[in-house]
């Protein structure tokens, strides 16, 4: 299978987030919207204004937000909360971890955002944690779509479905390079090129740097299989016992702590099922700083490059 | 015999559930839950529009009610139980392994009447209000309930809650804080004054009452004014003073009892001092 995929423009994932809830609350007038004073940044003023009888203004509360979001469950509502992924999860664990996931409630919590590549802001914005702790909530689905598209079909499928979501998306244009009105199947990987030598597994942004990656890897003589996880929790844990058998080695690559992460879900599948060396792109136990998305991507070792270097030594590793 | 004689014959029996749920088990709070019996006795027994016993948790077209400060959770169990929700048997179970009554409530089991988890403090204002403003958008008229504790007044939450509410007028709401001026480590006033209550939760707009919580008929009385106070723009909140340990003479007057068990001797004191109204399960 040749690499399946082709870059349409650039657009950030939180406008993807933005469509799609406005798209919601025509189809689906269970649908509300909660935001704690960053509509704009989370682009859902076109669900505000199209629908201002369902939408809450919280202020800057975000712990009583994801309480609110959960009492609106209780009739049949289904709450969107928008804030940074940052005062999504480590500001109000306890709420979630209450109100939200031990009482199964029907909340969607999204979050923008997310990790390095918020940039200039720094280290107090760019959690690098949150996949870590929203996963290990039971009940809690985790979701971090790679582009636009995906972003939105998400936003769309996870309405559909009954109990906690987290979803995670980010600030800046990336390549969009998934199709539009994709459909999109929580807990299923996306196979996005097939290949022999070496399973590349990634996650948001780190995908499309993983397609970046393959073609580099591809001159050197490896042929890489390239799978977008974009569902953290459930795993789709057959998906990659299916590649890795075949491969014989894995990458894992994130804008997330290598503690925690979907490396660490890899792991663990592979460990449980068929263990093979496995090599990890992720933010090693550090906080960031500001600065440029891309130069940050490149210091704390999320690059390209680094997809790339670890793929090498992956293949390396693997028994001869 | 008189409906208020009734109620009361009625808390009493729920005061004697709690001693002896928290006995047999040796753990749990028995003090703000017998403070509370006459509250959660008035809301289950008289004054909430409840749709009979048969639960659900959406609660379209009834009352409903929250406990914020889940501890207290063998009053609301007792409640519950006597009402006719669950078996008064299985308050048996309370604490034990694989029961529906945790510690503190948990929706888990499905154990009917609750509709969502509390015991970490400060998070029910906030639910009660998200579904305060859902039977708002389902054109529901009856009423959301939320008792919380003194102490967890404390809890940052409940101020964020509590300007929200007020901003979004949910005036279909109405808290109860269970005023006993006790928390684990001492008086409410020694260990984090509350100054003025009632001027706070006026000044973030809302209107608000006071009752002696442990007097069957004021309570029903006030709870009425609140019902009657509600669609009015505002939420309302009734700081309801009580006694924690209410009951039992050697369980009032100090936070001691907060969340400690009885052993046998003081088992057989406080039942002695509680009338057997309803038959002990």
């Amino acid at each position: 299978m040749d690499l399946i995929v082709e870059k349409t423009g650039e657009k950030d994932t939180r406008s993807g987030f933005g469509e799609g809830l406005a798209e919601l609350g025509k189809e689906n007038p269970n649908v509300v919207a909660l935001c704690a004073d960053l509509t704009g940044s989370l682009k859902m003023n076109a669900f505000a204004d199209a629908f201002p009888e369902r939408f809450f203004q919280t202020g800057i509360a975000e712990a009583n937000m994801m309480g609110v979001a959960a009492g609106l469950t209780i009739g049949g509502k289904i709450p969107f909360t928008g804030t940074f992924a940052n005062f999504s999860t480590g500001r109000v664990y306890d709420q979630i971890r209450q109100s939200i996931a031990y009482s199964g409630k029907n909340v969607k919590i999204c979050a923008s955002h997310a990790g390095l590549t918020l940039g200039e802001d720094g280290a107090t914005h760019q959690i690098l944690e949150d996949l870590g702790m929203m996963k290990m909530l039971p009940n809690m689905t985790v979701i971090n779509p790679c582009d636009f598209n995906q972003t939105k079909a998400a936003t769309k499928a996870i309405a559909k479905m009954e109990g906690p979501v987290y979803l995670r998306f980010g600030r800046p244009k990336v390549p969009v390079f998934t199709p539009e009105n994709q459909d999109f199947e929580i807990g299923k990987a996306r196979h996005l090129k097939s290949g022999k030598d070496v399973t590349i597994i990634a996650t948001g942004h780190l995908v499309w740097k993983a397609i970046e990656a393959e073609a580099q890897l591809r001159e050197a003589g490896i042929d890489a299989e390239i799978i977008n996880i974009h569902t953290i929790k459930p795993l789709d844990e057959s998906a990659i016992i299916e590649s890795v058998k075949k491969t014989g080695c894995v990458v894992t690559a994130e804008e997330h702590q290598m503690n925690g992460g979907l490396g660490e879900s890899v792991a663990q599948c592979t460990a449980r099922n068929w263990p093979v060396p496995q090599e990890f792109v992720g933010v090693n136990d550090s906080f960031g700083e500001s600065g440029k998305p891309a130069e940050l991507m490149t210091k704390y070792g999320i690059d390209t490059a680094n997809v790339v270097e670890a793929a090498k030594k992956a293949v390396n590793r693997k028994s001869k | 015999m008189s409906e208020t004689a009734q109620l009361k014959r009625t808390a009493v029996q729920i005061r004697r559930d709690i001693v002896r749920m928290v006995h047999a088990v040796q753990s749990g709070h028995p003090g703000g839950s017998l403070g509370c019996a006459d509250i959660f006795t008035a809301l289950y027994f008289e004054h909430m529009d409840l749709k009979g016993t048969s639960f659900n948790l959406n609660g379209e077209g009834e009352d409903l009610f929250f406990l914020s400060n889940g501890h207290i959770s063998p009053v609301w169990y007792a409640t519950l139980a006597r009402k006719g929700f669950f078996e008064v048997s299985e308050l048996n179970t309370f604490r034990k392994i694989n029961s529906r009554l945790q510690g503190h409530p948990a929706t888990e089991e499905g154990l009917e009447g609750i509709r969502i988890a509390s015991g970490s403090l400060g998070q029910g204002l906030s639910a009660a209000s998200g579904a305060a403003l859902t039977k708002k958008l389902n054109n529901d008229d009856k009423l959301v309930y939320v008792l919380m504790g003194d102490g967890e007044q404390q809890e940052g939450q409940i101020w964020e809650a509590a300007m929200f509410a007020a901003h979004h007028k949910i005036d279909n709401l109405i808290g109860i804080i269970d005023w006993n001026n006790r928390q684990i480590d001492g008086d409410v006033e020694d260990i984090m004054s509350l100054n003025d209550l009632r001027a706070k939760y006026e000044s973030f707009g809302w209107d608000v009452l006071e009752m002696n919580g442990n007097d069957m008929v004021e309570v029903l009385k006030v709870l009425k004014k609140a019902k009657a106070a509600a669609g009015h723009q505002k939420p309302i909140m009734i700081l309801a003073k009580t006694e924690m340990g209410q009951g039992v003479d050697f369980m009032m007057r100090s936070h001691a009892w907060h969340g400690i068990a009885p052993s046998d001797d003081q088992l057989e004191q406080a039942l002695l001092q509680l009338e057997e109204t309803l038959g002990d399960y």
